[in-house]
């Protein structure tokens, strides 16, 4: 089993503290869910943790400082999906899957049948198969996102960031990813942390949520722990209701009193 | 289980391309004020060959080996190198524009020659490509940062514009100091067309291992530029050490665009019509568009070069006049396509 912990992680950007003394941990098999209001410092402390902003305070997998990892061998580890990740024109979903092997890739090889047949294998595990020679940039918003995650698979690292995975998605859509994330992480036990906005899917799919504002933990726990209408109301001055339901607790908004 | 069409070029396009690349180079030599049967033609570079004994005693043995061949084999190196430094900027600036015309890099150049050629401490011929060099880079570098200095500098519009202001201040110095120096203002304004007229055995020996050297480091990166398409964040997460192979092949592509340049003068639009051309065909693939380039960059210029001594013979078109004829249209069309593409 993996573990990735992060103790007092401080992200400060243009002499902006943006995130402030974070502290979480995820081994494989999990997933832990990130929550807050818009500019709480969720994707940045997402960002730090793949490595993509500086942070301050310890960054640990399996009591190994990520820090002192080479760009390859953290890839190796952390895959990162970006909010809305750059689909290039041309690029059929082949080629885009077979990207995640560059980790694994010394920087001038070429990728070996073994490549190929893993990138072949996640598409047809993923159901993207009949998909391989499209453009990426032709893709809808739900088929983009799932070859984004086939990318983060091919990878072939045990934790995987997603930042906001459902934020262009419809419901249906939405669903489906989740659905999909959460059948691998407990399948081929991957360790998931992810942003996300809306607060019922973050009950109902992740194991713990960390609820930031400001930059700082509010409260870091189980669904039912961390989605109250307390803490709902005062982080995010929203008025709610919490209805419970048996995968998780279901955040309803309501008209403020 | 089906393999989807891979990126790799397949061994019959590269044999036809190669034997497309012999046969224009073939016709180059032939074809000119005087024509010379492609058997003669044949028969001289045949001579020289390391194993071969007679030397033919052909009239056109001369014309062929000490004027044409260089010549050709000039444009031919030159039209690969511009065409695959084009694709290399393209594809690590993510910009369908970037062109080393149009970053500075021929600009930067083009000082660095001019300050040789006036200053002249004996080896032009040594010290020409050496500032060339030297000054090239620095304008790129400048480019670069000026381009990322600013808030949104990750937008190609920003690069783009940094790359026409540097290259605008260059060339206004390198205009100032043609203008003090004007006795050898016929000599400066003869390299700033492009002139592969005066192309020598001595012009390859010089450029031809940077160019070479280049080329074979561009194409070993081509799978790499390929991870660089999908944004900076993202290849650093897949594990591409992004800043470090940014520079590499920047650093190749401006040693070989300068090492080309600094004997051709300056020749633009090589780098935008080629790889837009392929793409058109061959799709975005740098695996497929680096070894087209080289291949049919050299094909491009080859025959833009016999266009330039053919169409108003005996007069010659400065060949950089060719290519920009052909350039510029062609611009405005990739630029009318490339907006709906470059959502970044």
């Amino acid at each position: 089993m993996t573990s990735l912990t992060a103790n007092n992680i401080t992200v400060t950007i243009d002499g902006k503290t943006i995130v402030k003394d974070v502290s979480l941990n995820v081994s494989t098999g999990e997933w832990l869910c990130i929550v807050g209001p818009n500019g709480a410092g969720k994707s940045t402390l997402l960002r730090a943790l793949a490595g993509l902003a500086e942070p301050s305070g310890t960054l640990e997998i399996d009591e190994h400082d990520v820090r002192t990892f080479s760009v390859r061998d953290r890839a190796c580890w952390i895959a990162y999906v970006a909010q809305d990740p750059v689909a290039p024109s041309g690029m059929s979903v082949f080629e885009y899957v077979l990207l995640g092997r560059t980790a694994h890739l010394s920087l001038l090889a070429n990728e070996t049948q073994l490549d190929h047949d893993m990138a072949n294998f996640v598409l047809a595990e993923l159901d993207l198969t009949q998909f391989a020679t499209r453009s990426v940039n032709t893709l809808s918003g739900g088929e983009r996102q799932r070859v984004a995650i086939a990318r983060a698979l091919v990878q072939a690292s045990p934790i995987i960031l997603l930042d906001e995975p459902t934020s262009a998605l419809d419901i249906g859509y939405s669903q489906e990813v989740l659905d999909l994330l959460d059948k691998l992480r407990r399948e081929q036990k991957i360790a998931v942390i992810s942003t996300m906005h809306d607060l019922t899917i973050a009950g109902q799919y992740p194991d713990r949520i960390l609820m930031l504002a400001n930059g700082s933990t509010v409260i870091h726990g189980t669904a039912h722990e961390v989605l109250t209408e307390e803490h709902i109301s005062k982080t995010y001055g929203a008025a709610v209701r919490v209805i419970n339901d048996e995968h998780g607790p279901i955040v309803v908004p309501r008209r403020h009193p | 289980m089906t393999k989807p069409a891979t990126q790799r070029l397949s061994p019959i396009v590269w044999v036809a391309c190669v034997a497309a690349l012999v046969v224009t180079a073939i016709l180059c030599v032939a074809v000119g004020s005087v024509a010379i049967p492609i058997t003669d033609v044949i028969d001289v570079i045949a001579s020289h060959l390391p194993w071969a004994h007679a030397i033919p005693d052909s009239p056109n043995a001369t014309i062929i080996w000490e004027l044409r061949l260089p010549r050709v084999l000039l444009a031919l190196l030159a039209g690969s190198m511009l065409a695959t430094a084009g694709c290399a900027y393209q594809g690590t600036f993510r910009n369908p524009l970037a062109d080393p015309y149009l970053l500075g890099v021929s600009a930067g150049a083009g000082l660095g020659a001019t300050i040789a050629i006036v200053s002249r401490h004996g080896h032009t011929s040594f010290f020409v490509p050496l500032f060339s060099f030297t000054f090239a880079l620095g304008a790129v570098a400048v480019t670069y940062a000026l381009g990322h200095s600013t808030h949104e500098g990750r937008s190609s519009a920003t690069l783009l514009l940094s790359g026409v202001a540097v290259a605008s201040l260059l060339t206004s110095i390198q205009t100032l100091i043609q203008q003090r120096n004007a006795d050898k203002i016929r000599e400066v304004y003869s390299w700033v067309l492009g002139r592969l007229g005066g192309a020598s055995w001595d012009d390859l020996k010089m450029t031809s291992p940077y160019i070479i050297g280049c080329l074979i480091v561009l194409y070993q990166f081509r799978r790499v530029l390929d991870v660089f398409s999908i944004g900076d964040d993202e290849a650093a997460t897949l594990g591409l050490p992004v800043a470090k192979t940014r520079a590499i092949i920047i650093v190749a592509a401006s040693l070989g665009t300068a090492a080309a340049v600094s004997v051709t003068g300056l020749i633009g639009f090589v780098g935008i019509v080629v790889p837009h051309m392929i793409r058109l065909r061959a799709g975005s693939s740098y695996r497929r568009l680096v070894p087209l380039s080289i291949l049919l960059g050299g094909i491009f210029l080859m025959l833009a070069d016999l266009t330039s001594r053919t169409v108003l013979a005996p007069q010659e078109i400065p060949i950089g006049v060719v290519t920009a004829l052909i350039g510029a249209p062609f611009f405005l069309y990739i630029l009318g396509t490339a907006k709906n593409r470059d959502a970044s």
